[in-house]
């Protein structure tokens, strides 16, 4: 029999975790989810837009009542739980409705405080927190009541303000201190925000404490401290939550100011798991919704019994959804003696930024009027990423970054058919359609449903706007993203589990890591399989089924399923002979197309895959091996004629080119690897935007990083300048080393650069003598296993001899 | 027309992989998975025709080498959100030979799709 699950609260955190559970393990519980509210469950956070008029009920529901039925969830829709029977196992609802569990989940939120004060009891005076609240508010609009009281000017009591005039309301707000929203903004960016909203109409009463609500039989008026009296038909008290805990309580939970939970969601009793608002985690409780989601995640994850992740607290950040203010806050935006502030002041463009730095690093932030750029913040903020190379621009914004390329403006301001994906020609307004209506919540789903930034990935930020501005303030994204869906672990958990339990092989890493399908996808395999044989080359086996066809038969794949077959050419330079033999190979296999690559090579395309090992076999016998045009390894090093030849040269770039392909040839990296040697700063052979380029100058050579051409083109960083060919050697090697160690898979060395940031790479390369030569003597000792011609290995039918035969040939 | 076909053993095809039968209805990519499960396609993928056969093996799936479709080898199937299907072929192992029907090709997940370990 299938073990029953009682999950008492039908919001947004408990729904998420069942539907997490639904995921991962469907058949494993009989499900049964009581809700006060008479409703399917929905998104809470939009009842700001529909109390604006902006969305109906219809569009903010997650799963309406059929759903339920569908996964053969029981619901009891408006039926509150007043009784937890611990030792029977047993909840029991007013309605006199009873539901056994063998696990119970809590997920009942919190509860609007209402100010202690005379008159709060009375009609008219109400919270805001679900449909029943945002009703109340739409009818007493309708029936033409006029005046509107918001007690508190935090994030709700500014949403529900705003709202109330919208439907026809002249609305005031009371606010005790004078700093609007004083738990997400600094004085600052509040009073340009009060200003803002002030001149749409609404009118503030700052510094006041509320003394009574006045009425007989409904709401008439509110009285303050200092006597002045306003009148009012609606008072909306948004003056702070309360945990819901008294049923909880009720049932000797141990409970603080929220139920106490530990890093499983697991409540004092190990039947009782708890999520949401209502939990108080490491002497936290959580008001926003993306917290809830990662523990959504965990919680769903033990309830499975897979027994892995843990929740360990989360950073926030916040939105106002007012449409047409742009507002954004996160961490800590108020910082203190230790701290610095960047700050950007436009008045006249109505811009205010600030971020508040530590030891270089951003502890939080809080931005008004352009918020395009909150997300990159809120990034930066939570992977603690050292901004020292870019602190003098960090506040002009991502888009002003080297790697430019993401759109400066809205992209809510870009209309329905401008394409946000190049590669799948996704537009904007397909993605808000996919997201409006099957409900997406993350960059994975809409990628998964539209395609959008499935490809190159460019967009992604682009994507994430378009669902923070269609959702509202969604930040699913946990601190760093797991792998892919096989594992909840990040590229570079893995990684270091792979080094440090000395784990050789694909096997032992899905055991280990607890992974969630028998044998990963195609998106783990290879990255797990880079890792291994880069992490321990001489012991790890390299495991061809989980390679990209390319790799596997060591040519690229065509529109048509045939090859081509690109020979290395070292540094460019080719012969009469193996010119010859080019020709003689085109002629004899009848090769369709010759061409010359723009890696300075020759490319014979549309070769029939069981011609390959032919094909390799002559090349070899000219002296030619693969040229790697097909791999995440080094490439091609591209280099111009220099001072053999020509007038300008000032060193021998093509000769330095030869080496270096030589001494790299065969390495596999996280990414391609390019390089390019140019004979003086003309730069002929566009060194500066390789991964690593050489520019050869009078008194040496100029060393340079992390750039590439491709989709987003990046310019190198310059590393330093070097005097002899063999100190270029040993910088080339000791860098290609330190990013096959640390580069994530296909993540190439430019973007990883602006990751790790130059002055780190700096630090490892330039500045300390001893790790460089290290990494270097690594480089070299993996080479000795990488140096093998697979084209050779497979000519000669030793090796993979079944990969370029068919199986059977039927008449 | 409906007759098994003997295309060859069972080790012949590397585990999470697959081999090539050619056929007078086309290329036929057998597959095998980890636990030893065969199945067949046509080895064209629904998308743009790339051959299925040189795709990367995971579970009961593969995904195509062109534009990274997923496929159910069992049925065919696209994995949502792509939507179309791979001919499939019935394919079964007596003992570590693998039998293959060629005749009776179908498109639907009605019949058997013949998978024995
Ligand atoms: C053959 C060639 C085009 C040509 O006819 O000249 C080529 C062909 C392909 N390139 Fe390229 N690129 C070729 C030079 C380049 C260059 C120029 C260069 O190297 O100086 C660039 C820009 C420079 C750079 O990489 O920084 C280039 C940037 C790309 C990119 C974008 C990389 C990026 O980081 O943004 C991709 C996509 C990828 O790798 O994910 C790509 C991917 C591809 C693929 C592998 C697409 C694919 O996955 O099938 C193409 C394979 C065709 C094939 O079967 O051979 N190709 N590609 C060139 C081979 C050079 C060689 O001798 O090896
Ligand atoms: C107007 C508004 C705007 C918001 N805007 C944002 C925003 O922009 N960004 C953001 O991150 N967050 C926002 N929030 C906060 C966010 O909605 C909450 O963090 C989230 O809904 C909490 O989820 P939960 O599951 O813990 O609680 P809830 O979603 O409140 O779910 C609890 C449910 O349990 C039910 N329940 C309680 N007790 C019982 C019982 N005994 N028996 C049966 N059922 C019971 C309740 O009726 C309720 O339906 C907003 C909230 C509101 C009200
Ligand atoms: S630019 Fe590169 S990837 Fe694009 S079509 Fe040309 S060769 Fe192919
Ligand atoms: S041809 Fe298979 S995914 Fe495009």
């Amino acid at each position: 029999m299938k073990e029953r699950l009682v999950l008492i609260g039908n919001g947004m955190a408990g729904m998420r975790t069942v539907e997490e559970l639904l995921k991962i393990a469907p058949d494993k519980y009989a499900i049964t989810v009581f809700g006060s509210e008479p409703h399917g469950n929905y998104n809470r956070i939009m009842l700001s837009p529909v109390l604006a008029g902006e969305k109906t009920v219809d569009q903010i529901m997650i799963n309406d009542l059929p759903w339920y039925a569908e996964q053969g969830i029981t619901l009891h829709a408006g039926s509150e739980v007043v009784k937890i029977d611990r030792a029977r196992r047993q909840v029991i609802a007013a309605d006199g409705t009873t539901a056994t569990y063998d696990r119970l989940l809590l997920a009942t939120g919190s509860v609007p405080f209402i100010l202690p004060i005379p008159g709060n009891d009375l009609p008219g005076v109400i919270g805001f927190r679900d449909i029943a609240d945002v009703n109340t508010m739409l009818d007493t609009a309708q029936a033409g009541r006029k005046h509107a009281v918001v007690i508190g000017g935090g994030l709700l009591g500014l949403e529900a303000a705003n709202g109330l005039m919208k439907q026809g309301m002249e609305c005031t707000v009371v606010h005790l201190g004078d700093v609007l929203m004083e738990r997400q903004l600094d004085p600052f960016a509040a009073d340009l925000l009060r200003t803002t909203l002030e001149e749409r109409g609404l009118r503030f009463l700052m510094g006041m404490q509320t003394a009574a609500i006045l009425g007989e039989d409904r709401v008439r008026a509110v009285r303050f401290k200092d006597g002045l009296e306003i009148p009012s038909d609606l008072v909306v008290m948004a003056a702070g939550i309360r945990p819901n805990i008294t049923l909880a309580k009720q049932s000797g939970i141990h409970c603080e100011r929220g139920i106490v939970v530990n890093d499983t969601l697991q409540t004092y009793d190990p039947r009782i798991y708890a999520v949401g608002e209502c939990v108080q985690h490491r002497g936290q409780v959580y008001g926003l919704v993306a917290p809830l989601w990662e523990q959504a995640k965990v919680c769903a994850n033990h309830l499975a019994h897979y027994g892995i992740g843990r929740y360990l607290g989360s950073v926030t950040s916040t939105k106002l959804k007012v449409t047409g203010i742009d507002l954004f806050s996160a961490g800590d935006f108020n910082g203190g003696p230790d701290t610095d502030e960047i700050v950007l002041r436009d008045p006249a463009r109505g811009v205010y930024k600030k971020l508040v730095v530590k030891e270089n690093r951003v502890q939080g932030a809080v931005m008004y009027g352009d918020t395009v750029d909150g997300a990159w913040y809120f990034q930066l903020l939570r992977e603690g990423t050292d901004i020292s190379d870019f602190r003098e621009t960090v506040l002009f914004g991502h888009a002003h970054m080297a790697d430019a390329g993401r759109e400066g403006h809205s992209v809510m301001a870009m209309s329905d058919d401008a394409e946000i994906c190049g590669c799948n020609g996704v537009c904007k307004g397909t993605i808000v359609k996919a997201i409006s209506e099957k409900k997406l919540f993350t960059v994975d789903e809409v990628r998964a449903h539209t395609k959008a930034s499935a490809s190159c990935g460019s967009c992604t930020g682009l994507v994430e706007q378009i669902l923070a501005a269609t959702v509202g303030n969604f930040d699913a994204t946990p601190k760093e993203k797991a792998m892919c869906k096989c594992t909840e672990h990040s590229h570079d958990v893995v990684r270091k589990a792979i080094r440090e339990e000395h784990l050789i092989s694909l096997r032992e890493v899905f055991d280990l890591l607890n992974w969630k399908t028998p044998n990963g996808c195609h998106s783990c395999r290879p990255a797990l399989n880079y890792y291994l044989i880069s992490t321990w080359p001489a012991e790890a086996q390299d495991d061809y089924q989980s390679r990209f066809i390319n790799e596997r038969v060591h040519a690229n794949i065509q529109k048509d399923g045939t090859y081509s077959v690109v020979p290395r050419m070292w540094g460019g330079l080719t012969t009469p002979d193996e010119l010859r033999a080019i020709a003689d190979v085109a002629d004899k296999y009848q090769i369709p197309t010759v061409k010359v690559t723009g890696g300075q090579r020759i490319d014979l395309l549309g070769v029939k895959k069981e011609d390959l090992p032919k094909v390799w076999g002559d090349l070899n016998a000219a002296g030619m091996v693969s040229g790697h045009a097909y791999g995440k390894s080094l490439r091609t090093v591209k280099t111009c004629v220099g001072s053999e030849w020509c007038r300008f040269g000032t060193q021998d770039s093509t000769g330095l080119g030869v080496k270096l392909e030589k001494m790299t040839w065969g390495s596999w990296t996280p990414h391609k690897f390019k390089m390019a040697v140019s004979g003086c700063p003309r730069n002929c052979a566009e060194a500066t935007i390789k991964d690593f380029g050489v520019v050869c100058v009078d008194s040496g050579y100029e060393v340079h990083i992390g750039g590439n051409g491709g989709i987003k083109i990046r310019g190198t960083d310059l590393l330093c300048k070097l005097t002899t060919e063999q100190d270029v050697m040993e910088y080339c090697g000791a860098f290609m080393q330190i990013y096959r160690e640390e580069g994530r898979y296909l993540e190439r060395t430019a973007p990883w650069i602006e990751r790790v940031g130059l002055s780190y790479v700096k630090s490892r390369i330039v500045e300390d003598d001893e790790g460089r030569r290290a990494l270097y003597a690594r480089f070299l000792e993996s080479q000795k296993y990488a140096q093998v011609d697979p084209w050779a290995e497979r000519a000669s039918g030793a090796v993979d001899a079944h990969e370029f035969k068919p199986l059977a040939v039927m008449a | 027309m409906n007759d098994w076909h003997d295309v060859g053993c069972l080790d012949d095809i590397p585990p999470l992989g697959a081999r090539v039968v050619r056929s007078a209805q086309g290329d036929i990519a057998v597959f095998r998975t980890a636990d030893n499960d065969v199945f067949a396609l046509r080895d064209r993928c629904p998308h743009k025709g790339g051959p299925l056969s040189q795709g990367i093996v995971h579970g009961q799936r593969v995904t195509c080498p062109l534009h990274g479709w997923v496929l159910e080898l069992a049925s065919g199937n696209a994995v949502a959100p792509d939507i179309g299907c791979a001919k499939r072929f019935p394919v079964k192992l007596i003992g570590d030979r693998v039998l293959l029907q060629v005749g009776a090709a179908s498109a639907g997940g009605e019949e058997q799709h013949g998978a024995a370990a």
